[in-house]
């Protein structure tokens, strides 16, 4: 590093301390009362003396692995108190004006989901938490959201809001069901969804640097116009002719060795092709935003769009560039719908995932990593309603169907840690 | 979403019309004299804009049904052969279409009574209640510089609360109704006031706290309808009992007609948000906010209080979007009660151009596509999703003055011009 | 490398903003343009470095033609610029923001290559004694340090002309100094510079040649050796008088009594207003000097409300204002003009007479419970136009459509509605024309005769020496001294770069 002595304060006003100095205890409070909560319902309300029992392997796997047992009281009061401990390191360093990590609300949501699980599943005899079905639902559940996440950070790291993932997954849903089956092919199908998808992101990216139409509205609008047209082309040309509409299947592709390991290995490396897309998309663009210079670009873009307008940056055409691949991203995810799912194309079929993908993103922080990881949250509380559903517990599925939309309500309102959205988000760049 | 820097209208970004009231004198008459001015005024006015958007969505639209329609498909298959087979498959699905349309919408010409000839329109004035209540409130916020997209929440919670008003309690004839209804506006007023309180309180943004609060209320609905207290005895199903008679709508046109007294009071409710907006200090805080939140708090507004009140007014508003569906025309509630209503809401607002007698005039437009729904089923075989999208195109289009009169080849008023130079 | 414009001509709408401007800029040399606000010459350097498209003239360098369609053209062409508000993004590094539009990649995978970035900061800031830190992130960073930031920035790309816009703007006279020391120095390394400014001193500092531009056309050059008069004639095309007329003052008892007032910024912990003490009497006016971001924004704003006040005590009149809503410190008599019209003066899209009323709005005459009263607020608008001679077709029109100086009149005129106390304005003739400031600055003086305690928040030396019967000093959120307006420049310099005379005696 230099040695040269860093240039500061002459103005309090401008910000002259190297260290952002944020002091604020709304996420201590925040996660300290979901903690707290934890440890009253699941951990002291769980009876003492019961066990809890986790399968973590099937009888086809490899290598199989006997079930867990444990007491379930403690358990659940353990991780209650490492929950507690997080928000402990949450409280320190608020106190030192430091930020924490996109790592601790997501760590901090799988604990206290944790202790959830072991609550539900006490005393259960006969059934056991199937916790390798648990988390292969979970992954699988979170990839539309992964993909409308990614694509909600490619649109809004350019400045450009977008709304209209929802859109952008339906559109993705269609096509790719309408082309797999013209063709019979459901891979082909995966080239299909992100044309659809890049459309929608395409009328949006027009609408919005070009027309300067405030861009929640397309967004709202692409929506409903995409709900409509779907609908209307399932109820007409799809219903005619039906087999422009069949369920077609993308068989799970195991990759050998990989998916041999205990517990992970059937988890993430047993499955279909979009999903081992996925995890290239997650990569390819976390390093391509931050380490490349078309990323770097991007976020100057999405970040002061003036200053990089004059440094040679054509700050609209960066824009369009972006929101029309954030679309396709979009709309790839939305083959997860139908063709990979093994689905026929049905109205309404992706039922407000968009907006939770867009929770995702600003829960992630608008970085494919958090967009990974919160998106991963959201799947295993959507997994999670399932499998207790399974078991028969009291919890009403609605209320861990709410925990997605709450945690983001949480998220803006500062309740899980600082987040800051591109500073030139939203508005048009008119020279 | 970063906050404050929004434009100065959520709607669109084109410069605001002189923000005079309604029927206010314009001040600047220094109307042109000429024909030629005259002309020029005509083809440079937004109201022309909003025609030739409806217009071009029609058109649009019909472009689907053609392509939708079997034997249009089928003759085209053989275009070149027999020509004239296509034009007139199109011809009559487009005729079917556009006559079903108005057959539902407007005046059903097939019938053999006038009550039956006006049947439609009531129709129409009946699926516009929920919109104008809702359309009205969504304007509010729009001026007061708030995207509540919430109105879907809002209208549920309303309700529900409404709903079990009307069926849990038994109270006297007027009583009930003025209760129930008073309920749903209480409902939705609760639930426009936590995104408001959030955005005054903590900077949340109300765009991403009210579409989080839609889904929440439809979860904890579908929970409660799954509560003896809210389920119908008698069902499996999640569907609350009917409300009691004394806390329906009355039917204003005689039991023959589905018009209820909501309509009346959506209208008052416009004419009461004009007064809000127009004539009174508070809607004078609100449009200030709107413009310019900086400047509105060095005048000595109260900022927060303003946001926290424009989202309790415009949550009650959809509320009483809600008291249109179990009060009036459904009379019970269910997870659907809401429909796409909220939604719809927000492209009626935007349309009216967040203003009460546009917000009540699109809301008829949209109402009567709605309207005409079932009639196209039955009569044309179309989808009602068609309008769905007749309706978004019209937006879209609304949004875009320039777009529009690039596609018309209007002249574009003196202010765009300086935009674009 | 040899600049030259030739009948440069931009218009928008039907204003011209420059009317074929001739500019010819030697290498190694610093040609200074100076002018009003206002008067074309950030147009005219926008023209050059391609961000506005001119509607006539031609750009020559080493007498080549040269057609700029955007920022990159020029940048590619040896053209740097220092923006008078900074293009740097704030969440980046000092080394990605000097990367940024022309960068390096390395490896097969094309990634940024920051070490070579880093390399070039370090270089260059040692070149010219800069200290910058490569690796600091640009928003932790002072002003005078973003400048140099982008001043790296534009000698990174080899500009071989580089243009100042109004760079000393944000600058402390010590930094001002530091500045001008480094444009001799990249004088002297060949590069041509061009300093755009109003300010008069610098220009005779640094300038090789002057050229002036009023009203968007070339009204002459002249000789470093000028006097400010003649370059201010020039400049503003009449004979000026650097002073205002005004009588002695006649102060009363005090009206506003500020003891020990310490402000603490909530987002960013920082204190900003230190144990700030002072007191106006009625009919004196205190200007409150001070290089921009010393406080004095949020001294203006903690009297109003505006800012949480953390401890201390200030009180108008004798009653005591911490804790009122702002609202009743309105009521209470207290008159403000904020520092940026635009943002919190006025609401651009509502028309003028609205904007006469917006903290007016609910008071008798213009509404009656509740409601507004239309033609009430429509006759005092008229009243008002005509009285501060806000030019425009009506009342009725936004006040969007105004030009700064009638904006200005509009807040002016609202604020002077009203019965006052107090009345704090803060850079109440920033961006404004002569005729525009001249009219503010005698409102101003007859609000004090009238007995009314005034604050006047200035930037601008030539500002406070004109209005104040004393003179208040700001530095890092403290008052450094309060001295008569008799106190010399160099004086006054020193104390606005925290120099207090007191301390060193005492020390």
């Amino acid at each position: 590093m230099s040695t040269t002595a860093v240039d500061t304060a002459t103005a309090p006003g401008s910000g002259s301390d190297a260290v952002p100095r944020t002091k604020s205890w709304r996420a201590t409070i925040g996660l300290g009362i979901v903690a707290a909560l934890s440890l009253l319902v699941f951990g002291l309300g769980t009876p003492a003396g019961v066990q809890t029992t986790f399968t973590v392997s099937s009888s086809t796997d490899f290598i199989t692995l006997p079930s867990i047992t444990v007491p379930a009281k403690a358990a659940a009061v353990t991780l209650s108190i490492i929950a507690l401990l997080l928000v402990g390191w949450v409280a320190y360093r608020a106190n030192q004006y430091r930020k924490v990590g996109i790592w601790l609300p997501i760590v901090f949501g799988m604990v206290v989901m944790g202790a959830l699980l072991t609550w539900a599943g006490a005393d259960r005899s006969g059934t056991t938490i199937q916790l390798t079905g648990l988390l292969t639902s979970a992954l699988f559940l979170a990839v539309p959201l992964v993909f409308g996440a990614l694509a909600g950070t490619l649109c809004e790291r350019s400045g450009i809001i977008n709304i209209a993932i929802e859109g952008q997954l339906l559109a993705g849903a269609f096509l790719a069901a309408l082309v797999a089956s013209a063709v019979g092919n459901a891979y082909v199908g995966l080239i299909a969804a992100p044309i659809a998808g890049g459309i929608v992101g395409w009328l949006l990216a027009v609408f919005s640097t070009k027309y300067w139409v405030n861009q929640i509205v397309v967004g709202v609008v692409l929506n409903l116009l995409v709900l409509g047209l779907t609908s209307f082309f399932f109820s007409t040309v799809m219903s005619d002719n039906p087999e422009l509409n069949q369920p077609l299947n993308m068989p799970d592709l195991a990759i050998p060795l990989l998916s041999g390991i205990p517990v992970i290995g059937p988890v993430l490396f047993d499955q279909n092709l979009l999903v081992y897309i996925m995890y290239a998309a997650v990569i390819v663009i976390q390093i391509m935003l931050f380490r490349s210079r078309w990323g770097l670009r991007v976020r100057a873009v999405g970040e002061h769009p003036k200053a990089a307008d004059t440094v040679g940056i054509k700050v609209n055409r960066t824009r369009v560039r972006n929101t029309v691949l954030g679309g396709a991203v979009a709309g790839l995810g939305g083959a997860f719908f139908t063709v990979a799912s093994g689905l026929a194309f049905g109205k309404e079929m992706t039922a407000g995932k968009g907006y939770i993908a867009l929770a995702a993103m600003i829960l992630g922080r608008w970085s494919p990593k958090g967009a990974l990881a919160a998106a991963l949250l959201f799947g295993f509380a959507d997994a999670l309603r399932v499998q207790l559903g399974i078991i028969g517990s009291d919890i009403p599925s609605q209320f861990l169907a709410m925990t997605p939309y709450l945690a983001t309500i949480f998220a803006v309102a500062g309740l899980v840690g600082h987040s800051r959205p591109p500073a030139a988000e939203g508005i048009p760049y008119k020279k | 979403m970063s906050d404050g820097k929004q434009d100065e209208t959520p709607v669109d970004s084109t410069p605001r019309e002189p923000e005079g009231a309604a029927g206010e004198p314009d001040a600047g008459s220094d109307q042109p004299s000429r024909a030629q001015s005259v002309l020029r005024e005509i083809l440079e006015s937004s109201t022309l804009v909003v025609i030739m958007a409806i217009v071009a969505s029609l058109a649009i639209g019909g472009l689907l049904i053609l392509f939708a329609d079997e034997e249009v498909r089928e003759a085209a298959t053989y275009f070149f052969s027999r020509p004239s087979d296509t034009f007139q498959a199109m011809g009559d699905a487009l005729g079917g279409a556009y006559a079903a349309m108005f057959n539902g919408a407007v005046l059903n010409l097939n019938a053999n009574d006038f009550a039956g000839l006006i049947k439609p329109f009531t129709q129409t004035l009946t699926m516009a209640t929920p919109l104008i209540f809702a359309g009205l409130g969504l304007g509010i916020g729009f001026r007061a510089g708030l995207f509540n997209i919430g109105a879907q929440g809002q209208l549920l919670i309303g309700a529900t609360l409404g709903a079990y008003v009307g069926f849990a309690w038994h109270l006297p004839w007027g009583i009930h109704l003025l209760v129930a209804v008073l309920g749903c506006a209480l409902g939705g007023a609760v639930w426009g006031f936590i995104p408001g309180v959030l955005k005054a309180k903590t900077g949340a943004h109300e765009v991403i706290v009210t579409i989080m609060l839609n889904y929440i209320a439809l979860n904890l609905v579908a929970w409660l309808l799954t509560l003896d207290t809210f389920q119908r005895p008698d069902s499996n199903n999640p569907i609350s009992p009917i409300v009691d008679e004394t806390a329906q709508y009355p039917l204003i046109l005689g039991s023959e007609f589905n018009l209820h007294l909501g309509f009346l009071l959506a209208l008052a409710c416009a004419w009461g948000v004009w007064w809000l907006m127009e004539r009174s200090t508070l809607g004078f805080e609100f449009r200030a906010v709107g413009a310019n939140p900086r400047a509105a708090r060095t005048a000595g507004m109260n900022v927060s209080k303003a946001y926290i009140l424009v989202m309790t007014i415009a949550g009650a508003l959809a509320g009483l979007a809600g008291s249109a569906q179990v009060l009036g025309t459904e009379k019970v509630l269910t997870t659907a009660t809401a429909g796409s209503l909220g939604f719809d809401a927000i492209t009626v607002a935007l349309l009216g151009r967040s203003r009460p007698v546009g917000t009540v005039m699109a809301a008829i437009l949209f109402g009567g596509l709605r309207a005409a729904g079932p009639t196209l089923q039955v009569q044309a075989g179309l989808p009602v999703d068609i309008v769905f999208v007749i309706q978004a195109l019209i937006v879209l289009f609304i949004a875009a003055p320039p777009l529009v009169r690039s596609i018309f080849r209007l002249p574009a008023p003196a202010h765009e011009k300086e935009v674009a130079a | 490398m040899r600049l030259e414009l030739r009948e440069i001509t931009k218009r928008f709408g039907d204003f011209t903003a420059n009317d074929a401007i001739d500019l010819v800029v030697e290498p190694g040399t610093v040609h200074a343009l100076l002018g009003e606000n206002g008067a074309g010459k950030s147009t005219l350097m926008n023209v050059l470095f391609g961000l506005y498209d001119a509607d006539g003239g031609e750009i020559l360098l080493d007498g080549e033609r040269r057609v700029f369609t955007g920022p990159g053209d020029a940048m590619a062409a040896g053209i740097g610029m220092v923006h008078q508000h900074f293009m740097l993004v704030p969440v980046f590094t000092v080394a990605e923001n000097v990367m940024l539009g022309h960068e390096q990649v390395r490896g097969p995978a094309k990634l940024l290559d920051l070490d070579a970035a880093r390399a070039k900061v370090t270089e260059i800031s040692d070149r010219f004694g800069f200290h910058v830190d490569p690796d600091a992130l640009v928003e932790d960073l002072s002003v005078g340090a973003q400048q140099r930031v982008e001043i790296i920035k534009a000698l990174s790309r080899d500009a071989k002309v580089l243009i100042l816009d109004e760079p000393t703007a944000v600058l402390t006279p010590q930094e001002t100094d530091e500045l001008l020391e480094i444009v001799g120095q990249l004088r002297d390394s060949g590069t041509a510079v061009v300093l755009i400014t109003h300010k008069l001193r610098e220009v005779q500092a640094i300038a090789d040649t002057i050229t002036v531009i009023r009203r968007g056309t070339v009204v002459g050059t002249a000789e470093p050796t000028a006097t400010q008069e003649e370059l201010a004639s020039m400049m503003v095309g009449r004979d000026v008088s650097m002073t205002v007329d005004k009588d002695p003052a006649d102060p009363g008892e005090p009206m506003l009594e500020i003891s020990n007032l310490t402000v603490i910024d909530p987002a960013t912990q920082l204190t900003v207003l230190d144990s700030v003490s002072l007191e106006v009497r009625r009919g004196e006016i205190l200007a409150v000097a001070g290089v921009q971001g010393n406080g004095q924004t949020e001294l203006a704003e903690a009297i109003l409300g505006l800012a949480e006040i953390t401890s201390g005590d200030v009180s108008l009149d004798g009653e005591p204002l911490a804790g009122r809503s702002i609202r009743e410190n309105l009521d209470a008599g207290i008159g403000f003009v904020p520092e940026d019209r635009t943002e919190d003066g006025v609401v651009a899209a509502f028309t003028i007479a609205n904007n006469l009323i917006l903290d007016l709005y609910d008071r008798e005459p213009y509404s009656k419970r509740g409601a507004i009263d239309p033609s009430a607020v429509a006759d005092h608008a008229d009243e008002q136009v005509e009285r501060f001679d806000v030019r425009t077709t009506s009342s009725q029109a936004l006040t969007g459509s105004l030009s700064g100086g009638n904006q200005q009149k509009v807040v002016l005129a609202r604020e002077l509605a009203r019965d006052l106390k107090l009345l704090i304005a803060s850079q109440p003739t920033r961006g404004l024309d002569v005729g525009s400031i001249e009219f503010v600055h005698k409102r101003i003086i007859e609000e004090r005769d009238k007995g009314v305690a005034v604050i006047i928040v200035s930037s601008e030396l030539d500002e406070v020496y004109a209005l104040a019967d004393r003179i208040a000093v700001m530095y890092h959120g403290r008052i450094v001294d309060i001295v008569s307006p008799d106190t010399d420049r160099d004086t006054m310099g020193l104390m606005m770069a925290g120099a207090h005379g007191d301390q060193e005696e005492a020390a």
